[in-house]
């Protein structure tokens, strides 16, 4: 975008945002809403707190588990529903309850079943990123040139090489951004798990900050969030233009 | 009509067979493809398919490659009936079939790393075929990089580089402009000459059927069988020259046009 002729560098509409934000925190118009200079100096002062680092740690453990599991079960489950009419049948009805259903009410039921621990928060992560992984990965593979396969078959390919060499580079276009939007799908899974399940992390910092009205510490900590969130998100939507070069010529 | 080259039993009798496809029928739901088709393919010897577009020659050639199953009726590959892809065997595609995400080296090599040859060894032999086809200087171009005749002539490289016996070409030259494709008919009797290969060539031009063939079966429009079998033969050895200006040559072009054109309308 161009103002006055000077071309603007991306996102530069935050700035216009956050200078809203801090009007309204000036005016004191409600508590909710403390300045932004008051809650990134927040930020800066909590990020170096120990309470701050626990947190981290502790979501950063269940997110990174929630997602590696979404990805790892996610994939090879959507490549194989694309590949096997029978799985399909199977298993796409479930894929896409799953997808829409309010996730949230199935918590309780992870907590009777597995506990209230780590564990009941890694699989609520991995239950909110794994579906669209798995349709997109499934949408990849079957728009796949039969060609290919045929040509790999033909030079003799063993199964695993053609899932390896042919199933995954062809869908990956499909793939990276199912895996991109089940990231961010994840992180609300792993807050929603940390409020619910058992009060740790950043889900924990939540609760303390907003139960005691301390806003600037809320906002600092979701700014914190929003923030990570967005760089993974980013590093897949580059990784996506890596390959998006052939995305339109398969 | 009596012509000298249409001449069959005695030769066929004498020369090895190959590849024999015996009644093959196939239909895809509805669809008859082939019905009833039987064709012989000598050893070391080039046979084109020629016939309308949509009659299944493709569907012929990926029966005898493996990758699909006949309806009916057997294929044999030197003796044994096939019952999938072999190493035998390479096909070379109509669409080129290449990997979008891997260089013109790798899909060049890609055949002999699917059959696990070391990688340094497997990109030597790639660059060569490479440099055969005239692609020497693009080993590092993308597939979205190069022109239709360039992909087709890497889909090429990729079929020589495996040294199967038995080469399936479905209309390799068809991408590429006119003085390649007179380069590459003249390499492919060359080919055909040198090595004790057997080609498998599907063309829709009749001239480069009767140019490089040394037995070319007319298809019928589907369900399609075996038309009429005709075996060039007088003027192979007169050079490459000299062939399109034999009149053997001008006699059977226009005697497979004759029995083509009916179909045409
Ligand atoms: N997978 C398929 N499903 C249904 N019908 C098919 C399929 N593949 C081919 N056919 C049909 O079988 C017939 C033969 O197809 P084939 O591709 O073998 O023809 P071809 O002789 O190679 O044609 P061309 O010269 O245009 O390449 C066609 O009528 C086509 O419609
Ligand atoms: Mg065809």
């Amino acid at each position: 975008m161009k103002l006055f002729g000077y071309r603007l560098p991306g996102m530069s509409s935050l700035i216009v945002w956050g200078l809203l934000w801090e009007l309204v925190g000036q005016t004191g118009l409600t508590f909710f809403v403390p300045p932004l200079s008051e809650v990134l100096v927040t930020l800066f002062e909590v990020i170096g707190t120990p309470a701050f680092q626990k947190a981290l740690s502790e979501t950063a453990i269940a997110f990174f588990s929630g997602v590696f599991f979404a990805i790892v079960i996610g994939i090879p489950t959507g490549i194989l529903m694309g590949k096997s009419r029978l799985l399909d049948e199977l298993l796409l009805p479930w894929v896409n309850i799953f997808l829409s259903a309010p996730l949230t009410a199935l918590v309780p039921v992870l907590m009777v079943l597995f506990g209230f621990g780590m564990k009941s928060i890694i699989i609520t992560t991995t239950l909110f990123a794994i579906w669209i992984i798995i349709l997109n990965s499934r949408a990849g593979v079957m728009q796949i040139n039969r060609s290919l396969i045929e040509m790999a078959r033909s030079f003799g390919a063993s199964p695993m090489d053609a899932f390896f060499k042919i199933y995954v580079w062809a869908a990956l276009p499909e793939i990276l951004g199912g895996v991109r939007i089940g990231i961010i799908r994840a992180v609300k899974g792993v807050i929603i798990g940390q409020l619910l399940i058992s009060i740790v992390g950043f889900g924990a910092l939540f609760e303390l900050y907003s139960a005691n009205f301390l806003m600037a510490h809320f906002w600092a900590v979701l700014i914190v969030l929003f923030a990570m969130a967005f760089m993974i998100s980013e590093i897949f939507a580059y990784l996506e233009r890596r390959v998006s070069y052939y995305a339109a010529k398969r | 009509m009596a012509m000298p080259q249409t001449k069959d039993a005695p030769e066929t009798a004498t020369t090895e067979i190959a590849v024999s496809a015996r009644n093959i029928s196939k239909n895809y739901g509805d669809v008859e493809a082939l019905r009833d088709l039987t064709l012989e393919f000598p050893r070391g010897q080039l046979t084109s398919l020629l016939g309308p577009s949509g009659c299944g020659k493709t569907t012929l050639l990926k029966i005898i490659a493996g990758l699909l199953e006949p309806t009916a009726g057997e294929v044999e590959v030197n003796g044994k009936t096939v019952t999938g892809p072999g190493p035998d065997r390479a096909f070379v595609f109509q669409d080129f079939a290449l990997l979008p995400w891997a260089s013109v080296l790798r899909n060049v090599a890609f055949g002999l790393e699917l059959r696990g040859v070391a990688k340094s060894e497997r990109e030597d032999k790639a660059a060569k075929y490479i440099a055969d086809v005239g692609l020497a200087g693009f080993e590092a171009s993308f597939p979205h990089e190069l022109s239709g005749g360039m992909r087709q002539r890497v889909g090429l490289a990729r079929a020589l580089s495996v040294d199967a016996q038995v080469l399936l070409m479905d209309e390799p030259f068809s991408a590429v402009d006119e003085q390649t494709r007179r380069k590459f008919q003249e390499d492919l009797l060359a080919l055909v000459q040198n090595e004790n290969k057997t080609f498998l060539f599907v063309t829709h031009s009749i001239e480069e059927a009767v140019y490089v063939s040394d037995q070319i079966a007319i298809l019928l429009p589907r369900p399609s069988r075996v038309s009429e079998i005709i075996r060039p033969s007088g003027f192979r050895d007169k050079g490459v020259d000299n062939i399109r200006r034999d009149p053997e040559y001008l006699d059977i072009v226009d005697q497979i046009w004759a029995s083509l054109r009916n179909y045409v309308e």
